[in-house]
């Protein structure tokens, strides 16, 4: 691994088998590969479909790997996230790779304060101060405080999307993982969340986003990875 | 063998059963408190009525020991009574209602409150000798207990008593921890008399009849009562003392008297009772203090 | 401070195998599970998955194959090869078992308060007013009103008894918990309210547990991992949400696609 970089992906392939549909075959991608160093906001481009979120996926060891490496600096060790024990991944999740997907996955009856905790406590962060910080998410993306202490099911998907986010950055990562962070989200939100990656990728994080907002990617972005190029061409 | 009325052997049983239950006893005294399985055999009494006891009585009575039975301290219940003339009568050995006079005391629910000497053998009547049966009805799982030393369970019976009741509620058969291992029942006798089996100068041998179990406390054994640190075992006392002897520090029997409430408090233990009044102590209704 | 560990393994099973004559029950089964993580079964009836859960938790001796626990105090031993008294100490203060049927796993003629006291009692714990005062603690947690410490588990409701099993079980501060189906035959919302009870004192506590279930949505709020039985062998091992978004082999996807969606 270049040193340096924080993430190292090398030469990874995807493609599904469906089983149930007689074993039918569908290549996503191949071949794809690049680095990422701290400071770095790449954005993840090509035409809906093609595989972003996908790739994004394997990244944060969710979808497996058909072939190649995805090399992650953790701590003092590199390990490859496509052939790792769980058990280790489950370590960088907690506290090396943070990933928000596009949509919040909700427990009906956890409170969304305790929601947007969980990863800072997980860490090993007080309470009180894993509770300070997620306070000071809710209320920066303008989540109602009289909503803290209910769960997020019958929030709206915009505001579910910003506990969301609340949720991705309470704990600190060295790497991210941003599935289309300012989708719906209204324009004074957009603002805060493009200010909110844009001062982690200042302080250091590496950060991997795909936007579908042009205007949010030009703002954070520094680098770019076009996934057309890899994408296998359907039959 | 001489001729014995009826044709029995000496003390009822054969000698080839005698040997099998002395051996049953020499390993109940090597291991202090473990139940020791023993082939009961079919005695002239129903079960309950102290087969157990019986049988030991007979493995190890001779021809020179002196024969006292007692039934809820009594001499002269119908029990005690039929167990005495029973071993008159096949053993021809002498019998005695004296505590003191006695080289084995057979007993029923009941120590006598004379302290025991150490050429005295003392023989309980045991009904359940398995003091975690009413918790555990395994028989598989309380032996492995037993041999594991797990009594955890015996505590939860003590604290839900405890929680049930505010004390500890059991009275009698009162578990005790012999030798600092095995978890014993003490027979049904009153917990009045469990600290009477603590480093007792006598022998004590128990008998289960109809669970074919025999045990034993070898003398001068530490035998201690279970309980908790903040809810130590006590006895039971007594306002009153014995009506008849005087006597405030026994377990006294109630007695009614009449069909008005009349009643009165008198020593359990006759024999010790006896003594005292021959001794010239009174109670509140001896005939001496009625005139 | 860290509750997943780098170091060894918690318990580690290598090559587990149990027939019953011919039929398989598990067949060279191997898991390492750590500190403080879930491990999920899943699979259908028959699958082995209790089968291997008894043969983890000693239940049950495979007919090949070694299990292996790190102690408390440091240094691993072989489950089956441990003497009776210290498998039975170490069920009943590190280890956590919770049955399916909680009447399998509770005295039901103690008052609750005794059978969460139970294990201390077990381990010398000789002070009534503390061992009342530590079962009322723990059936507050399980969110059982401390009005009923002395209430027998018979006039438990079914989810009231399984919380009670699940805190008669925790309050030595075991380590590792095995848990067969615990939401098994309880009503949906009592479910839903059980597995986040477990979901907070896994982490609460650091626990660290193995659960059958033939439940996907169970094994997915519950568990970090993972694995898939199908007649007696694991076909796919892995991450839960992996296993369960790109699940690769063809039993994980026909089990996937069956879920119920709404």
């Amino acid at each position: 691994m270049i040193d340096g970089s924080i993430l190292d992906v090398r030469n990874i392939a995807k493609d599904f088998t469906l089983h149930a549909q007689g074993g039918a075959r569908l290549a996503v991608f191949a071949g794809v590969g690049f680095t990422l160093a701290p400071g770095d906001c790449l954005v993840l481009s090509g035409p809906s479909g093609i595989g972003k979120s996908t790739l994004m996926r394997m990244i944060y060891g969710n979808f497996r790997c058909q072939s190649g490496e995805i090399l992650v600096r953790h701590g003092d060790e590199v390990i490859d996230v496509a052939n790792a024990h769980p058990h280790r991944i489950l370590d960088i999740r907690r506290t090396t790779m943070g990933y928000v997907s596009q949509f919040l996955r909700v427990i009906p009856r956890v409170a969304t304060l305790d929601v947007v905790m969980e990863p800072a406590l997980a860490q090993g962060i007080p309470a009180t101060e894993a509770r300070a910080r997620a306070e000071l998410l809710l209320a920066q993306l303008r989540i109602p405080e009289s909503l803290w202490g209910l769960s997020p099911v019958t929030f709206s998907g915009g505001e579910q999307q910003r506990v969301n986010l609340a949720r991705g950055f309470a704990a600190r990562y060295p790497l991210m993982l941003l599935d289309e962070p300012t989708a719906s989200l209204d324009a004074k939100n957009r603002e805060t969340v493009i200010e909110m990656i844009g001062a982690a990728r200042d302080h250091g994080t590496a950060i991997i986003g795909i936007f579908h907002d042009a205007d949010a990617r030009a703002q954070v972005c520094n680098r770019a990875f076009d996934l057309s190029a890899y994408a296998v061409k359907a039959a | 063998m001489s001729a014995q009325p009826g044709g029995y052997n000496f003390a009822y049983l054969d000698e080839q059963t005698k040997r099998m239950i002395r051996r049953a006893i020499l390993k109940a005294v090597a291991v202090p408190g473990y139940q020791v399985p023993f082939a009961s055999r079919e005695m002239p009494m129903p079960y309950g009525w102290g087969t157990g006891g019986v049988q030991v009585t007979a493995a190890i009575i001779t021809r020179t020991d002196v024969l006292k039975v007692i039934d809820q301290g009594s001499d002269d219940t119908t029990n005690a009574v039929s167990i005495r003339k029973f071993f008159a009568k096949t053993a021809d050995v002498a019998t005695t209602e004296r505590t003191t006079d006695a080289s084995i005391i057979q007993t029923r629910h009941r120590i006598p409150e004379t302290p025991l000497r150490r050429d005295q053998i003392i023989v309980y009547q045991v009904p359940i000798p398995e003091p975690l049966r009413f918790l555990e009805p395994r028989e598989t799982e309380t032996r492995r207990m037993h041999a594991l030393e797990e009594y955890g369970l015996m505590h939860v019976k003590l604290y839900e008593d405890i929680a049930r009741h505010g004390h500890i509620a059991t009275t009698y058969a009162y578990p005790v921890k012999v030798n600092g291992r095995y978890v014993t029942d003490p027979s049904p006798t009153p917990k009045f008399d469990n600290p009477k089996m603590d480093n007792c100068p006598a022998l004590q041998l128990f008998g289960a009849g109809r669970e074919k179990r025999i045990y034993a406390i070898p003398p001068y054994t530490e035998v201690k009562s279970l309980d908790f640190e903040d809810h130590p075992f006590e006895v039971q006392t007594w306002e009153e003392s014995c009506a008849l002897c005087g006597a405030g520090d026994t377990f006294l029997d109630e007695v009614i008297t009449d069909d008005r409430g009349g009643r009165m408090f008198v020593c359990s233990d006759s024999d010790f009772c006896s003594q005292r009044r021959s001794a010239g102590h009174t109670g509140v209704q001896s005939p001496e203090a009625a005139e | 401070m860290s509750l997943f560990c780098y170091a060894e393994p918690l318990l580690s099973a290598e090559g587990i195998t149990k027939t019953f004559g011919r039929i398989t029950g598990c067949a060279d089964v191997n898991l390492d599970l750590y500190a403080g993580e879930v491990l999920g079964i899943v699979g259908e009836s028959g699958s082995g998955k209790s089968t291997l859960l008894r043969c983890l938790s000693a239940a049950v001796t495979p007919d090949a194959g070694t299990v292996s626990y790190t102690l408390r105090q440091g240094g691993t031993k072989d489950v089956h090869a441990m003497g009776d008294a210290e498998r039975r100490m170490l069920m009943r203060t590190d280890w956590a078992f919770v049955h399916q049927n909680p009447r399998d796993g509770l005295r039901m003629h103690v008052s609750a308060g005794g059978n969460v006291g139970e294990r201390l009692m077990a381990v010398g714990e000789r002070h009534y007013g503390d061992i009342r005062g530590c079962a009322g603690e723990w059936l507050a947690k399980v969110e059982i009103a401390e009005n009923r410490i002395d209430d027998l588990p018979v006039t438990f409701s079914g989810g009231m008894q399984q919380r009670l099993q699940i805190a008669r079980n925790l309050v030595t501060h075991p380590r590792l918990a095995f848990m067969d189906e615990p939401t098994g035959g309880l009503d949906v919302s009592v479910q839903a309210r059980l597995l986040d009870l477990l979901r907070g004192l896994v982490s609460d506590l650091g626990l660290a547990a193995i659960v059958v279930t033939h439940d996907l949505a169970v094994a997915r709020h519950l568990s970090h991992r993972l694995m898939v039985m199908k007649q007696g062998r694991v076909v796919e091992t892995g991450l839960t949400d992996q296993v369960l978004d790109d699940p690769q082999h063809p039993y994980s996807q026909l089990l996937v696609s069956s879920i119920l969606r709404a």
